[in-house]
């Protein structure tokens, strides 16, 4: 993407984060992190539990505040922007553990997804998500407390791309599902992609996110320490000793 | 007897009820028993009677004058006196809403006086009787009245975009807020509702009872509190359902000789029901996050 910047065309990514700090109490959990996402790519964060993951994308949507560093999404910074208007501005967010609003009908909760939307198109939007998937149609007025795993996850899913988000930021989507439904909800994430979204993934399994992914940023207890073309880390041997499970 | 004993306690639950929503709500939404809640009460009814003795207005105006002092007045206390307090422990809004409490007491006492004022007589005395029961015009205004406030209360929670968000922020306020719901507007909303419904039931009150004080806040507060834990706290048919109970006990236990104790009935009973279930009536089973 380009723009005018000092009068000259300058290429930006659609997110750029330079050197994020963020902690929790005395605890650093991010320690200067930086890395980008070019607009229609899909970008994988992959590392282990506790190595920020969440924090990051916690941090992007406006949860949590940084303690020093950038967030700059289309070339506006987001360190101050209040989750609600996050949303607004283009991130949207399917939650680690889906946390679907058990208590509200699928229907409503894809309702609460297209809350800051203000155009007439958000009935062509449902009809989009129900031809995605099928089984939200069939239980539209069901509380989502009662759907399967597999279900709140589409779900989740639909629900964050109701506000029609330039970025999407995925945290874990193949936590806790069957290996069956982990392989549907990777092509699902693909068929997204393809259709225009912009996709940040946050992966305990990389090989699935090796596999869906361009490119891949490696966490280690609040730090980037590799980074690169999913292809290339796919051979890397140390990558495929600490997070593949070979030898 | 029974049939009468029984309107009459609906007539009285349903004022309880009217009060009982407010603390269930800001309960749901914000996990806070808002002591205040009282006062905004006691409050509205004193609007109430201030609208009716010295402007001369009629009821259902001045019913409408107290929703609107109290609707800002919740809104502002919620800002000034616990917001600032949500990131801290449990305990530092609990003590917060209780010296709000005091606050508006002693405001008011110093305002209008300690002693208990009549309110004047804006509905006749018509009395409406049917078959072996008899209902004043004052009971019937009560009863009509506040139904048609539950339901749309119901209607507003169930249907609108707001009370969606309502509900969704009461369940999970920071998936809430990555859907763009704006968490801050919705708290107010909800304190705004509660208010509205208390000054109803401030000025309904003093109209049924005649008697309007600076401490009024406090016992039928309280008790209607224990209608919100007795329904199941958190829950808007139980905050109805829970006060419709405690009305009806309530007179009967006056009916049958109890009257001394009348206040200790409402107590009682909640003791009894929590030992039996300790979510309340329609609590919903207290759930763990994995």
């Amino acid at each position: 993407m380009k723009r005018i910047s000092a009068g000259r065309w300058v290429e930006i990514a659609l997110l750029e984060v330079d050197g994020l700090n963020v902690s929790y109490g005395g605890i650093k959990a991010l320690r200067g992190i930086s890395f980008k996402v070019e607009e229609g790519e899909i970008v994988a964060l992959i590392g282990a539990n506790g190595a920020g993951k969440s924090t990051t994308l916690r941090t992007l949507s406006g949860l949590v505040r940084a303690h020093g560093g950038t967030v700059k999404f289309n070339g506006v910074v987001m360190n101050k922007v209040p989750p609600f208007r996050v949303v607004e501005m283009g991130i949207s967010q399917v939650p680690e553990g889906r946390r679907v609003f058990t208590r509200l009908t699928v229907m409503e909760n894809l309702e609460m997804g297209a809350y800051t939307r203000k155009d007439g198109g958000v009935k062509e939007t449902v009809r989009e998500i129900f031809k995605r998937f099928p089984r939200l149609e069939e239980r539209k007025n069901q509380l989502a407390g009662t759907l399967s795993g597999g279900e709140q996850q589409m779900l989740a899913i639909g629900r964050a791309l109701m506000s029609r988000p330039r970025l999407l930021l995925m945290d874990e989507p193949s936590m806790g599902l069957a290996p069956m439904l982990v392989n549907e909800i990777f092509s699902i994430i693909k068929e997204i992609n393809r259709s225009g979204t912009t996709i940040l993934l946050v992966e305990q399994n990389a090989k699935m996110a090796l596999s869906v992914s361009r490119r891949l940023y490696v966490l280690e207890t609040g730090e980037i320490v590799a980074s690169g073309e999913a292809s290339d880390l796919a051979g890397d041997e140390l990558i495929r000793k600490a997070y593949l499970g070979m030898h | 007897m029974y049939l009468q004993q029984l309107v009459n306690g609906l007539t009285l639950g349903s004022t309880y009820a009217l009060i009982a929503l407010g603390y269930t709500m800001v309960y749901g939404i914000i996990q806070l028993i808002n002591f205040a809640h009282g006062e905004v009460y006691m409050i509205g009814a004193f609007v109430g009677l201030i609208m009716v003795a010295v402007y001369k207005v009629n009821f259902f105006l001045a019913m409408l004058a107290a929703m609107a002092v109290c609707v800002p007045l919740a809104v502002l206390i919620e800002r000034v006196a616990y917001r600032p307090l949500r990131r801290s422990t449990r305990l530092a809004p609990l003590i917060s809403a209780i010296g709000v409490s005091i606050f508006l007491q002693t405001l008011v006492t110093l305002m209008e006086g300690p002693n208990p004022k009549g309110f004047p007589q804006v509905i006749e005395d018509t009395v409406y009787v049917f078959g072996p029961v008899q209902f004043s015009k004052v009971q019937v205004i009560i009863l009509v009245l506040a139904a048609l406030l539950m339901l749309l209360l119901q209607y507003t929670v169930k249907y609108t975009r707001m009370g969606k968000a309502m509900r969704a922020t009461s369940e999970d306020y920071e998936t809430a807020s990555l859907m763009g719901i704006n968490v801050n507007r919705v708290i107010s909303f909800t304190f705004a509702l509660g208010a509205a419904l208390a000054a109803a039931g401030g000025v309904l009150v003093g109209m049924y009872f005649n008697s309007i004080y600076p401490l009024m806040g406090v016992t039928v507060g309280l008790k209607s509190f224990c209608a919100a834990v007795l329904g199941g706290i958190g829950s808007i048919p139980g905050a109805v359902l829970g006060g419709m109970f405690l009305g009806v006990a309530e007179v009967f236990g006056v009916a049958v000789g109890f009257d001394t104790y009348r206040d200790a009935i409402a107590f009682g009973l909640l003791i009894l029901v929590l030992l039996f279930k300790p979510t309340g009536l329609l609590g919903m089973p207290i759930q763990r996050k994995v």
